[in-house]
């Protein structure tokens, strides 16, 4: 089972306590931007084999949303890190690419 | 007004652990920015508690405090003492980005007692029970099988749990099944 801590409470929450709230780090395109923008930001979506960033809620706790950076292919789970930022923290990132090698997710790497 | 009565008007059940509906409890919702002084001296003069550190229960003479959220504190005081709270809260906060409500009558608390009163929630929550992770004082939001709960220890070892209103019967049924004599698993 998916054990993620949540930054804001630090509780390790279990996954069903959480909720998965789909893909991280997503640029809203909405009124005044091209229709091929606004549909890349509907719908495109990474679906990797490996390194993962996702937007999680701690549904049945304190109810914020939070990311987290995980391997889609292990379940290993290599950080939780705030909602309210632009980039995965350069921790969490040196976590990866010490697994990892080379590894790059959109425009992180 | 009219008469105001609890979710299950205290309702009990004995088991190998006692489970009770506690009857009427006046209850808070504060939201504001939990580290800045103004909150802090709200709450102090409302309850004579201090704010909580994450996930703990705080006591003060006319009530007590808990941590749910990193923005969001439950004050626990007297069914009729709830709007003066209110009132002393929203004075005290005037001007500031916060929010006090009396939620007395949206929630439902059960009270769960006896030795194995551990044991009774750890069947039904995602939560560590275990006497070191899980001590006086401490407060957690969670679920109770289905539904969304929270619950604290008390310094006594009775646990009290609140959850919303309109499923009180259900987490009363919950932990009744929970607490029924040959159900003890002995571990915690």
């Amino acid at each position: 089972m998916l054990t993620l801590q949540c930054p804001y409470c630090g509780v390790h929450a279990e996954e069903t306590e959480l909720h998965a709230e789909g893909e991280a780090h997503l640029k809203r395109f909405g009124p005044g931007s091209s229709d091929d923008e606004f549909e890349t930001y509907l719908f495109m979506r990474e679906n990797p084999k490996g390194v993962h960033f996702e937007r999680w809620r701690h549904a049945s706790g304190c109810g914020k949303f939070f990311h987290a950076a995980r391997s889609t292919t292990t379940l290993e789970v290599f950080g939780t890190y705030s909602a309210q930022t632009l980039e995965p923290p350069q921790d969490i990132k040196d976590k990866i690419s010490a697994k990892y090698p080379g590894w790059s997710w959109r425009d992180f790497s | 007004m009219s008469n105001a009565v609890s979710a299950l008007n205290a309702a009990s059940f004995e088991g190998f652990a006692k489970v009770s509906e506690t009857g009427l409890r006046g209850m808070v919702t504060l939201r504001g920015d939990l580290s800045g002084k103004g909150v802090k001296q709200a709450v102090k003069a409302a309850t004579g508690a201090d704010v909580p550190d994450a996930r703990r229960v705080t006591r003060g003479t006319s009530g007590d405090v808990a941590w749910m959220s990193p923005d969001e504190l439950l004050i626990i005081c007297d069914y009729q003492a709830a709007n003066d709270v209110v009132a002393a809260l929203t004075g005290k906060l005037s001007g500031e980005h916060a929010l006090a409500v009396n939620v007395s009558d949206a929630r439902a608390v059960f009270r769960i007692e006896g030795n194995a009163a551990r044991e009774v929630l750890a069947k039904v929550a995602p939560v560590d029970l275990s006497a070191d992770a899980f001590q006086a004082g401490d407060f957690r939001r969670s679920r109770i099988a289905q539904v969304a709960a929270a619950f604290w220890l008390n310094d006594d070892g009775s646990f009290e749990l609140v959850c919303f209103r309109s499923v009180a019967q259900y987490v009363f049924d919950v932990l009744k099944v929970s607490a029924e004599n040959g159900g003890e698993v002995g571990f915690l």
